[in-house]
Order: structure tokens, then sequence, then C-alpha cells
């Protein structure tokens, strides 16, 4: 089988986050692949050990997303893929993104691709079913369980909590939510072997796009942090009391009850 | 300059959604002063049309199918493009529900455009008009806008931008027939997961609880002031993942963002990946026995305790004065 993974290289957000000159700091932050991209991987992975074929994991960024490139082939993909966009693409958003990666997979005849369902950096879930939608493929979102048997394909997915089970058929893209599967930690053997994967490089001439065909579509005008919020109030005396206290300032102080 | 626009309403249980109601208002922001036009799909909605006109919508276009009693990106994106086609709007706003989630990026390649998804808030109006939508989890904002004169196509996050009044008003309710085709998802089954009653990402008040809670029957404390209260429970991964309720109720980046005017947290540790689904919450109050646990960061009022004995005492207070 032939399978693709979409994966991001986002900022950790558990790490502190700075915004200076109405942009976020990224000097010195620490970077990860997406969470919701490393379920995504993880299943890429089974799903080959189970029927056979090849993992490739595709990113666009710069080369400081190489980084997240090797963990992949180190979790056990086959080969990697970066489209180095840092020369040609200033602003990124969702289109240009989504355009990229089909113009990389159009001619690739992948049987599945796999992505996260949202990026926790910019939250938008779009690129997924973009590229779905550009390649003319069906796609499934926030898939908690995926079986795959000759070309029929059974999912459940998450629908705000819900399980919807459903059948489709290859090919097809879908988008991992959490509670897939645990993702595996690369092995010390896994580390070495995936310095020897191969790791292929493209720009978007390579790709034959056109630096206007990409341009974004949105444009952020400006990134900040929500407005401090006054210290909370820890309330004091025997609980008792704090209980009383904390229900007179919910009905009279925050006016909620 | 003015736009018509489009807006999807939703049903859900056989009611419509109150974000469809808080989409229509953002609609009305977008168009300044055009037309809003709601869309309903499904297999028989029609009956909805009447209370979409009456929280604002100018008119209300109507696709039933049999093929649209369950969503699909398929069957839902043959429908609304075929509205879309008829009306030719200059905008469209969706819910950033799972319907609206899944659906959005889809119609938004369609139409070449970009898709301004989870907005919490607009300023300006018409042309003008400027989106802000949390990123990083909900530690930050970005104010976005289309760069050029495309469809200008948003979803709004559930519970944070204010519907309209509901008022009589009159509005044309039409029906158009689009043939809907090569569907190539079949929806088997939908194991219902939801607690009955008040949908939590619109609930006004929820008390939710952690991995302290301890246990199923722990829960009960919980559910008894949320009734109370006319609320709905809430839970944190690890109340799911140590199986004492149903990860239906799970809040968070992975289960449901939430907006309550009053969010008690019991027993949560605050974990970044939970506030992203309850940070924007407008009053929060945390119940920890830990006083460093980083729930107390964004919280509005901190009780540091075991929820074991808060949380009875603060139903029989509530009892008292309600
Ligand atoms: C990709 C990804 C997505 C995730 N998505 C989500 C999500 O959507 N939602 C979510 O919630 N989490 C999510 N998580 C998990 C998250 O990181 C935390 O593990 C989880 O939120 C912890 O749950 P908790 O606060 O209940 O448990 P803990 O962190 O174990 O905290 C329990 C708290 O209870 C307090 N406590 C214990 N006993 C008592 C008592 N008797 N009285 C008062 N306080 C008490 C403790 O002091 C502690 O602070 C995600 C993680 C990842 C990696």
């Amino acid at each position: 089988m032939n399978i693709y993974v979409l994966v991001k290289r986002t900022f950790d957000t558990e790490e502190k986050l700075v915004v200076s000159g109405g942009q976020i700091q990224e000097d010195g932050a620490e970077f990860i692949i997406n969470p919701y991209d490393e379920y995504a991987i993880e299943e890429a992975i089974t799903v080959r050990d189970a029927h056979g074929g090849e993992v490739t994991v595709v990113t666009i960024g710069d080369e400081e997303a190489e980084k997240q490139l090797r963990t992949a082939l180190a979790m056990g993909a086959d080969k990697a893929v970066l489209i180095n966009t840092e020369d040609d693409v200033e602003e990124l958003d969702q289109f240009t993104s989504a355009y990229i990666l089909a113009e990389y997979l159009k001619d690739k005849e992948a049987d599945l691709i796999l992505a996260g369902n949202v990026a926790i950096d910019g939250g938008s879930g779009q690129v997924g079913p973009r590229v779905a939608d550009l390649l003319g493929i069906n796609y499934v979102t926030t898939i908690t369980s995926l079986e795959i048997d000759g070309d029929t394909v059974k999912i459940i997915r998450d629908i705000e909590g819900d399980a919807e089970e459903l059948e489709t058929s290859l090919p097809l893209l879908v988008t991992a939510q959490q509670g897939l599967n645990e993702p595996r930690y690369p092995s010390l053997p896994g580390i070495m072997k995936a310095k020897k994967k191969p790791l292929e490089e493209l720009e978007l001439d390579d790709l034959d796009i056109d630096e206007e065909d990409v341009e974004a579509k949105t444009q952020t005008l400006e990134v900040y942090l929500p407005p401090k919020k006054q210290a909370g109030r820890i309330l004091e005396g025997e609980i008792p009391s704090q209980v009383s206290e904390l229900v007179s300032l919910l009905r009279s102080e925050a006016k909620v009850i | 300059m003015s736009k018509k626009v489009l807006v999807l309403g939703e049903t859900r249980e056989g009611a419509l959604r109150n974000v469809s109601f808080e989409a229509i208002a953002a609609a009305k922001k977008v168009s300044g002063g055009g037309e809003v036009v709601a869309v309903l799909l499904g297999e028989t909605v029609s009956e909805f049309g009447s209370e979409l006109v009456a929280y604002g919508a100018d008119r209300v276009i109507t696709v039933e199918h049999p093929h649209l009693k369950s969503y699909t990106s398929d069957g839902y994106s043959q429908a609304f493009m075929a509205v879309v086609d008829q009306e030719q709007p200059q905008a469209i706003v969706f819910g950033h529900t799972a319907v609206g989630k899944d659906l959005s990026p889809k119609i938004a390649s369609k139409l070449q455009t970009g898709l301004i998804s989870d907005v919490t808030d607009i300023e300006g109006e018409g042309a003008d008009a400027v989106f802000i939508r949390p990123i990083y989890s909900g530690k930050a904002f970005e104010k976005v806008k289309l760069k050029d004169d495309g469809v200008v196509f948003i979803t709004v996050r559930p519970n944070n931008i204010a519907p309209l009044e509901r008022e009589e008003r009159s509005g044309d309710v039409s029906s158009l027939s689009v043939d809907i085709t090569n569907l190539r998802t079949i929806i088997k089954n939908v194991v219902r997961k939801s607690a009955e009653g008040v949908d939590l990402s619109e609930a006004k008040v929820i008390i939710a609880g952690g991995r302290g809670v301890k246990s199923k029957e722990g829960f009960d404390s919980l559910n008894e002031l949320a009734n109370l209260l006319g609320g709905a429970v809430g839970a944190s991964r690890g109340a799911c993942d140590a199986d004492y309720c149903d990860y239906s109720l799970q809040i968070g980046q992975t289960g449901k963002v939430v907006t309550p005017d009053l969010y008690i947290a019991a027993g949560i540790s605050g974990a970044i990946q939970h506030m992203a689904g309850m940070s924007n919450s407008k009053v929060i109050v945390a119940i920890n026995k830990d006083p460093e646990a980083n729930i107390f960061k964004v919280a509005d009022y901190g009780i540091v305790g075991d929820l074991f004995d808060v949380i009875p005492l603060l139903t029989e207070e509530f009892k008292k004065v309600m």
C-alpha cells in the first residue's frame, strides 16, 4: 500500500509563549511534531505493517523541519519529503499549504493519506480536507479507529463525543483524532536507521508551482496575547465560609448566577 | 459595500442549534447591510425555516433529500454548492461544529477562497470586517482578514457571538431541488454517547471534573450541582481515560470547546490541552487540593481544598439562595 502522512512542525504550546512586535517569538522555543500528526504517523506504520507497502512523511517548511521528519523516520516511516518554501513563499495559509501538498501528491497514486485533524499552532483543521478535495478523493476527519480490508475501509470517527461508524473505500484521506492509537517513541535502533533513510528536499520549482499560484488568501494583521486577566482571587478561611463567600461573589460580583 | 451572506443552519436531535442563530448574527455583521440567506440541508428540514427568520435571516433556502439524512461531506457539499451556484454569495458563515469543521474546507477549496475558522469575535462590518480567532491552544489570538476580493468564509465558535433577539419577522422559505449522487461514505451507525439534556458546547454553566474526582460515583455530586444550576457536567481527559465518565464529556483541544458564563473545574490540574477548551469562559472557578495547580492561573476564584468537601457544601449553599 502506498501511504503518505502530512506532518507539521509546530511550536510546543506547553511552552511559554512570547509575543513581540505582533508576532510569536520563535527563537529558542521548543518545536515538536504536531501531536495529532503523531497519531497519523503511528497509524500509517501500523497499516503498512499489516498490509505491506511504504510510508512517506511529507512536510512543508524550512530546513529546521528536517528534525521532525527524522523523528518520523525513527518511529518507522520509510521515506521523508521536505518541501522547502523558505525562499519562495512569505506567507503561508491553509490554501497555500493544501495547494502545494496536492501538487506534490497528484501523481503519487496514494492509496491512503493521513494527517492530524488539527495543528495545535494555527488550529484551523483545514489542510487535510482541502488536499483531498484538490486530489478528488474522499476524506474522513477526526477518526478514532481504522480498519482496512481490501478496498473497503471501516472507520469510527468522533463527532462531538458521539461515535460514528462508517464505511468507505480507498483511495482515501483521513485525519487523526486523539484515541486512534498510542504513538510509539523512536527506539535507539530506529534513530540509527533513520539517519540512513531517504529524505528528499524539493522546492516549488521542482513541483512546477508558480509563486503566484500559492499566494495566501488570508492575511494575519496582528497576533496578541489575551488581555491579562486580573489575578484570580484565592479565597481564604475555613472551607464552609469560603464556599459561602464564593456563592455570594458569583451572585453579586461576577453576576453569573 | 454590502455582501450577500449564506449561513448554514444546523439541527441536532430535532431542533435548531443555538450556534446557527449566532452564525446569523455574525452574518449580519459581515453583510454590512446586505442580505442574509440561511441554508438548511437534511431529509425534512423546512419546518425549521421560520425560526431562522425569527432570528434574523432575511430568507431561507432548504434542500431536502433522503441522502442528506446523515451528514456526509459528499452529500452536503453537493447540496450547498448548488445553493452557492444559485445565489452567488459574497460571504459564507458556518458554525465551528463537527459538521462545520468537516464541510467548510471542502467548500472553501471548491471556491478557491480563504477560510477563517473558529472565529470568536468580529471587528468592523461589511468590507472592513476583521476576524479574531484563538491560536496556539488558546494562548494567543490573531486578527485575520481575507486578502483578495474572494468569498469571505468563516466558521464561528459556539457561544461567543451573541444571537439577535428572537422577533416576529417575515422572510421567504423556499426549497431547491438538488440531485445528490455518488456518496463515497456510507454511515452505518451513530453511537450516541452524549448525555441527554444541555448540550455542553451551548451550556451557560459547566461543572467539570478531573482525575481528582477519583471514580464514577465521584461525578454524582457534580451532576447534582449541575442540575441545580441548570448546567451540564464536563470532564478532563484524565477523568475520561480513567473511565470515570464518557469521552463525550471531554473538554479541551481534543474534546469540546466551551465558553460558558460559569466554569467550575474540580480536581482538574489545568493542562494546556484542557485550557484550550475552556479558557475563554467568562468566569472560572477552580477547586483543587494543590495550591500550585496550573488551573488557578486562569481562575477568577479559587478554593484550595478537597472537592469532596467543597462541592456538596457549594450545592447546599446554592440551594439556600436560589
Ligand atoms: C494531543 C493531546 C491532546 C489532549 N487533549 C486533551 C483534551 O482535550 N482535554 C483534556 O482535558 N486533556 C487533554 N489532554 C491531556 C492533558 O495533557 C492532561 O493529561 C489532562 O487534562 C489531565 O487531566 P486532569 O487534570 O483531570 O488530571 P491530573 O493532571 O492528574 O490532575 C488531577 C488534579 O486533581 C487534583 N486533585 C486530586 N484529588 C483532589 C481532591 N480530592 N480535591 C481537589 N483536587 C484534587 C490534583 O491536585 C490535580 O491537580 C491531551 C493531551 C495530548 C497529548
